[in-house]
């Protein structure tokens, strides 16, 4: 009787401890400056900079890695070939690089002096600070989670629901569009949001291979971390900011997640007409 | 009538598939699981490519692997309905329906399959019977020239089976398609095919009329897919015309058949009488079984009987004025004309 007491009491102060735990660093961020000031920092030039750099070359990379990714993707999900595996530990890959690997392994590929800078030195493209070596780097650390995610949602499609279109009459676009994508619309959903989060925090990748230039280059987590040394407070005003931006994010996620869509609603979003 | 011709071999994991056949009616594929019935189907919908072979209706190629021909599913005037069905879970029953419609009204359609009141329905909430109904009428809304059934009434319940059943049979009888349907039951292939193909490891054993199967069952495994009681023995020449057979048991049992060697006694239940007693002076049937008095399954108004290992198919009324009861014993007898010996 005690025991079970104890045993308890136990797991309900780990919980707590781990909650506090996660959650003490946020409260932190909001209760050592006031709203106002807070909301005051924000036209800060260096602020309402790096936020609009962030969503730009955020929406710019998570295009690419929805229009690139999805049909990765469908590839990898659907065909069986030699190597297959191999092809998807190697799309995981960036997710397990330390950031530093992944800014190095950017400017060996796309660098002035990478494999690739002659050929983009020919064609007159100098990434070095440019918003396209941030696209870039966000790209490469964030697409990993999108794809792998949006694998196994493709994998979950039922193949007799694709081939019963097919029968059907339906080609393979009007199965894809029609039946595939309508039925894995969660898990990639799930994955872009979670993509998403990913490539708004990137910091190590950008400042190594895009450098950390205010308006061009500079996104919201260098610009935390250039402010961090002169003006604690922007700091602190601008990871308040992120937090309301990824919070915002994790609430629409799970929105996403449960969401079933009401007739009219699916059949506006998902069945183009033939 | 159109013809659906094919003549194919497809290489499955255990064994390869080869099948010539020809479809103008009805013929269904029966075999035990993994004998290759559902991809059958596959390779005429275009959903498996065979190693070589042909497939052709009314002499339009839809696959020819020697001349390279293999048209796509969605270009195969198909109609396959699939053993779950296959019902897109994120549309509406109309939606279903009118998914391979190609702009045609589907409404005469649902009312024809009497889902007319679920059209706006999805297909979890439907009953296993409306289901089965749905992908009907989504195949056919297709214009399908051939008709492919996979298992079409296996996810069904007992009750709603008999029912299901007859409307099907009625069904492909009015569309007069040619129509390939594969199931693992015989009963359900005799009551909806004009002709049965018995598929045992890839190959065709038999192919014929759902009557010829049961009185002339080539070789073993056809028998006991038609339902028959199948006693294997060591024949030899007995007295008279007759063929005697000597079962593991030790005991003889005789057959009008001709054969020698080991061989499979093939009776059908329907032509076994059960006895409590048994008088051999009083009774022309020469084979009798005596056994304990195993399962009793009532179907219908009859009952099966197991006495020992033979099934007996007796009426409810016989069964309850013999008062049969698990455990008892019986004695089972049939007559050496009502035998067949098949090879084993």
């Amino acid at each position: 009787m005690m025991g079970r007491l104890l045993a308890g009491t136990a797991v309900f102060a780990a919980a707590a401890v781990a909650f506090g735990f996660l959650l003490l660093p946020i409260v932190a961020i909001f209760s050592r400056v006031s709203p106002g000031r807070l909301v005051a920092q924000l036209s800060h030039p260096v602020v309402t900079d790096a936020l609009v750099l962030s969503l730009k070359t955020n929406a710019i990379a998570q295009a690419l890695v929805l229009l690139l990714g999805t049909p990765a993707a469908y590839l990898l999900a659907t065909r069986r070939f030699p190597g297959r595996s191999l092809a998807v530990v190697l799309i995981e890959l960036p997710l397990v690089l330390p950031p530093a690997v992944a800014g190095i392994g950017l400017i060996a590929a796309f660098g002035r002096f990478g494999l690739l800078g002659g050929t983009l030195d020919a064609l007159g493209i100098r990434l070095g600070l440019t918003q396209a070596a941030v696209v870039i780097a966000v790209a490469y650390v964030a697409s990993p989670l999108y794809v792998r995610q949006a694998i196994a949602a493709f994998e979950e499609v039922d193949p007799d629901l694709v081939a019963a279109a097919r029968t059907l009459g339906a080609g393979r676009t009007r199965t894809f569009f029609r039946v595939v994508l309508p039925l894995a619309r969660r898990g990639l959903a799930g994955g872009e949001a979670l993509s998403f989060a990913r490539g708004l925090g990137e910091f190590g990748a950008t400042i190594m291979f895009a450098g950390s230039l205010q308006g061009v280059t500079q996104t919201l987590p260098l610009a935390i971390y250039s402010a961090f040394d002169l003006n604690f407070t922007t700091a602190l005003a601008m990871s308040a900011l992120l937090v309301v931006v990824s919070g915002a994010l994790l609430v629409a996620l799970r929105l996403t997640l449960q969401w079933q869509p009401s007739r009219p609603t699916s059949r506006f979003l998902f069945a183009p007409s033939r | 009538m159109a013809t659906l011709q094919t003549d194919f071999t497809l290489p499955l994991r255990a064994f390869a598939l080869e099948l010539a056949l020809d479809v103008s009616r009805t013929v269904a594929l029966v075999g035990p699981s993994g004998a290759g019935k559902t991809s059958v189907l596959r390779v005429v919908a275009g959903l498996a490519e065979p190693r070589r072979g042909r497939v052709s209706l009314d002499g339009e190629a839809w696959l020819d692997t020697e001349r390279r021909v293999s048209l796509p599913p969605e270009q195969r005037r198909v109609g396959l309905v699939f053993q779950d069905y296959a019902l897109f879970p994120h549309l509406s029953v109309r939606a279903n329906v009118a998914f391979g419609a190609a702009g045609r009204p589907v409404d005469a359609l649902l009312q024809r399959f009497r889902i007319g009141h679920l059209a706006s329905a999805h297909p979890r909430e439907l009953s296993g019977g409306e289901r089965q109904r749905v992908a009907l009428a989504r195949a056919l809304a297709r214009d399908p020239a051939v008709l492919l059934l996979d298992e079409p009434l296996a996810a069904l319940d007992a009750h709603t089976k008999s029912e299901v059943r007859h409307e099907l049979a009625e069904l492909l009888r009015e569309l007069a398609l040619p129509t390939l349907l594969v199931t693992h039951d015989y009963e359900d292939a005799a009551a909806l095919a004009d002709e049965v193909g018995v598929l045992v490891e890839g190959r065709l054993r038999q192919l014929g009329a759902p009557a010829e199967l049961v009185a002339r069952p080539r070789d073993a495994f056809v028998a006991s897919f038609t339902g028959a009681n199948l006693l294997r023995g060591r024949a030899r020449r007995g007295e008279g015309a007759l063929t005697a057979i000597r079962l593991e048991s030790g005991d003889d049992l005789y057959s009008a058949d001709e054969a020698e060697g080991d061989v499979g006694i093939v009776v059908y239940p329907w032509e076994v009488s059960v006895a409590r007693t048994h008088a051999p002076d009083a009774d022309s049937a020469l084979n009798v079984v005596r056994g304990q008095v195993g399962s009793l399954v009532e179907v219908a108004n009859r009952v099966r009987v197991r006495v020992g290992p033979v099934t007996a198919e007796v009426t409810a009324a016989s069964a309850a004025r013999l008062e049969l009861a698990a455990g008892g014993l019986a004695y089972a007898t049939f007559k050496a004309t009502g035998t067949r010996l098949v090879p084993l």
